[in-house]
């Protein structure tokens, strides 16, 4: 059976279409706005969601995200609570992929068996866990052994040789990580980033979404010339962080998203 | 529990000590770690860096510090005799330059040209701001918003040794957030940048790093005790936040089955209350600052805000090397309260003439603790860690002086 992520790049590749992946820290700005918001992403153009799962200690996080992660924290949001609100997207949304973004320490205390068994139950996808690199990926057998998926991150300072391993190692696609630095950050530079993925297509036929210091429809028309999807965080999670109702929420979600959904799909004709 | 042949085999070259340490980073950060990995193990087999270390330590630093027999204060407690290692009196005033120095020639040999570092009571801010000026190296200090406030004079003192101070504001604005904020300085501006970790803690290969160059407490230490009373000691001890001059202390004795080894950590307002940074002693394993070790955290996972009247200890993990000791049995830790390591640097200031470091008053307070318990000819050997001078304004404070 296909996994929703390799029907969604199927879809995606067969269509001649950049993939759009939205990034939001769960239970920001507003609790009961999250899932009303993940539906408002994908009418606004979203074909996979990255949900953040909220960390007190977002090491490669900037501000904007360390930030989204305090407020949801101070407001209760924990993994249990964000697995309940995946389950409740998926009852009526059966096919838009969810990776949960975050780091281990949740996860640890969490349990991995019980973690894998409910984020498969929940409808969860694959997870992205930005501080278990492949030398530590022993520790999330039990979900690879339930079926969820791990997207691993490559950036610039990764060696050709650790490349080639980390695209073995990554399921559901490859996150490349377009810069050395923290999210949010703005430098980007489209040659360097497109070299570097010509280089990871030769070591693999996996889906590759770039990220990390995309911010509006321009930046991600220049990387949708070589990327298989385009990542945007830091700057939706900004737009969102004032929004005063779950209304507002949704609204923004979709208004953000829509014409940068409308840009990629015009670079094609 | 694993019966371990011996503790000095750790950790592995993936940098696991048992199930703890091991490198949990962001795919950035790999090459950049496995970088110093290579570069460490080059630098500590060449005979030359070593000679090199060597002679900073002697002239520089002013080792060896001696082991000091607090008379009145053994007396005054009754039971064993407690012996100091006297780290208070290295330049700088603490065990943090042992490791400072250590670094920052791995960083001249690497071709870096700007240090960073991260600091909580200001101790290890210090001992990098000094290493760094000597070098005419570039430095940035992080520090939480809390601990800049509570340790003003160490803050001044970064200053006047041309080093910039960056407030941390995020998260419990102290240790823990300091050092994300470090982490994120380098993982940005890794090419010309290296991360001096100040504690046995963060990824491969900082806990072994860091403790290398702390462990020539203990060596020392080892031989002054079989120079100066012919044997080792019954019993050692250390205060433990991130571990470094504890693990610098305990890691020569730690086959010396003979040895009793007590790491002291922060009990705060007592465990109990929850208000501590006891991470062995109350916390669990976790993942915290790229290593496995125990951690202090929520039922989510979150992290948990520590407290301790001494701001090296207000940490809420604890270098890897101390979570596989105490797995192994080799180590016990314990609380000591705010109020204990009060008592003992009041006690050790005016029975001894010497101000401890609030850090260190803790392991002074465990000293007392287990003199009690033992016969009067044995021998106590505590970690005296840092000198209190830093503190002096916190103490006035908790006893309502305005200085």
């Amino acid at each position: 059976m296909k996994t929703r992520f390799e029907r969604r790049f199927a879809e995606l590749k067969a269509a001649g279409r950049t993939g759009l992946i939205p990034f939001v820290t769960a239970g920001d700005p507003l609790p009961e706005a999250v899932v009303p918001m993940l539906h408002a992403l994908v009418a606004g153009g979203a074909d996979v969601i990255e949900l953040g799962v909220p960390f007190s200690d977002p090491m490669a996080d900037g501000p904007v995200i360390q930030h989204a992660s305090e407020r949801a924290i101070a407001r209760g949001v924990g993994l249990k609570t964000v697995l309940g609100w995946v389950a409740e997207f998926r009852q009526t949304d059966a096919d838009t992929p969810i990776v949960l973004m975050g780091y281990l320490n949740p996860l640890e205390m969490y349990g991995y068996e019980r973690f894998a068994t409910d984020a498969v139950a929940a409808g969860v996808d694959g997870v992205l866990l930005v501080d278990c690199p492949i030398e530590e990926a022993h520790v999330l057998e039990p979900l690879r052994a339930a079926g969820l998926d791990q997207i691993l991150l490559a950036s610039p300072t990764t060696a050709p040789a650790r490349m080639e391993r980390l695209c073995k190692a990554s399921s559901g696609f490859l996150y490349y990580v377009s810069f050395a630095g923290i999210t949010g950050s703005a430098q980007l530079s489209t040659d360097d980033i497109a070299a570097r993925v010509a280089a990871i297509r030769t070591a693999s036929s996996a889906p590759v979404a770039v990220g990390f210091g995309v911010r509006n429809a321009g930046s991600a028309v220049a990387i949708a010339a070589f990327a298989d999807a385009v990542v945007i965080g830091s700057a939706l999670v900004e737009r969102l962080a004032e929004a005063t109702s779950v209304d507002d929420a949704a609204t923004r979600a979709h208004d953000f998203l829509a014409p940068i959904r409308a840009a990629l799909d015009a670079r094609k004709g | 529990m694993t019966k371990i042949a011996d503790f000095h085999a750790y950790p592995d070259a993936h940098g696991r000590f048992g199930d703890f340490g091991g490198v949990y980073v962001a795919e950035t950060l790999m090459e950049p770690l496995a970088e110093l990995t290579e570069a460490y193990n080059r630098l500590r087999n060449d005979p030359s860096f070593i000679a090199e270390l060597d002679r900073d330590l002697k002239y520089y630093v002013g080792r060896p510090s001696p082991i000091y027999h607090a008379e009145r204060l053994s007396r005054h407690v009754g039971g064993a005799k407690i012996l100091l290692k006297r780290e208070d009196l290295n330049h700088t005033g603490a065990h943090k330059i042992n490791n400072t120095v250590g670094q920052a020639l791995v960083a001249r040999h690497m071709g870096k040209t700007r240090i960073i570092a991260e600091t909580g009571a200001g101790q290890h801010g210090v001992a990098s701001a000094t290493v760094a000026a000597r070098m005419g190296l570039k430095c940035v200090v992080y520090m939480g918003a809390v601990d800049i406030e509570r340790q003003k004079i160490n803050v001044y003192r970064m200053k006047l040794l041309g080093a910039e101070v960056i407030p941390v504001t995020s998260g419990s604005k102290t240790l823990k957030d300091a050092l994300n904020e470090a982490m994120r300085d380098w993982v940005t501006n890794v090419a010309d940048t290296f991360y001096i970790i100040g504690t046995v803690a963060g990824p491969h290969p900082y806990p072994q790093m860091v403790r290398d160059f702390n462990a020539i407490v203990g060596r020392e230490a080892r031989q002054q005790m079989l120079e100066q009373y012919g044997r080792l000691p019954d019993a050692i001890t250390a205060c433990v936040g991130g571990g470094s001059n504890a693990i610098g202390l305990f890691h020569a004795f730690l086959n010396d089955a003979s040895v009793r080894i007590v790491g002291a950590e922060a009990a705060g307002e007592g465990i109990e209350t929850g208000r501590h940074a006891a991470s062995l002693a109350a916390g669990k394993p976790g993942v915290l600052h790229g290593n496995r070790t125990y951690v202090l955290s929520d039922e989510n996972g979150q992290i948990t805000e520590t407290h301790s009247v001494s701001a090296g200890l207000d940490y809420p993990g604890v270098g890897p090397e101390h979570a596989f000791l105490k797995d192994a049995g080799r180590a016990e830790y314990v609380g000591i309260t705010d109020d204990e390591a009060l008592e003992a640097f009041h006690l050790l200031a005016r029975t001894e003439g010497i101000l401890a470091a609030l850090e260190s008053s803790h392991a002074i307070a465990q000293a007392m603790k287990l003199a009690r318990e033992l016969p009067a000819d044995a021998l106590v050997l505590a970690n005296l860690s840092g000198r209190g001078d830093k503190d002096v304004h916190t103490i006035a404070a908790r006893e309502g002086i305005e200085l």
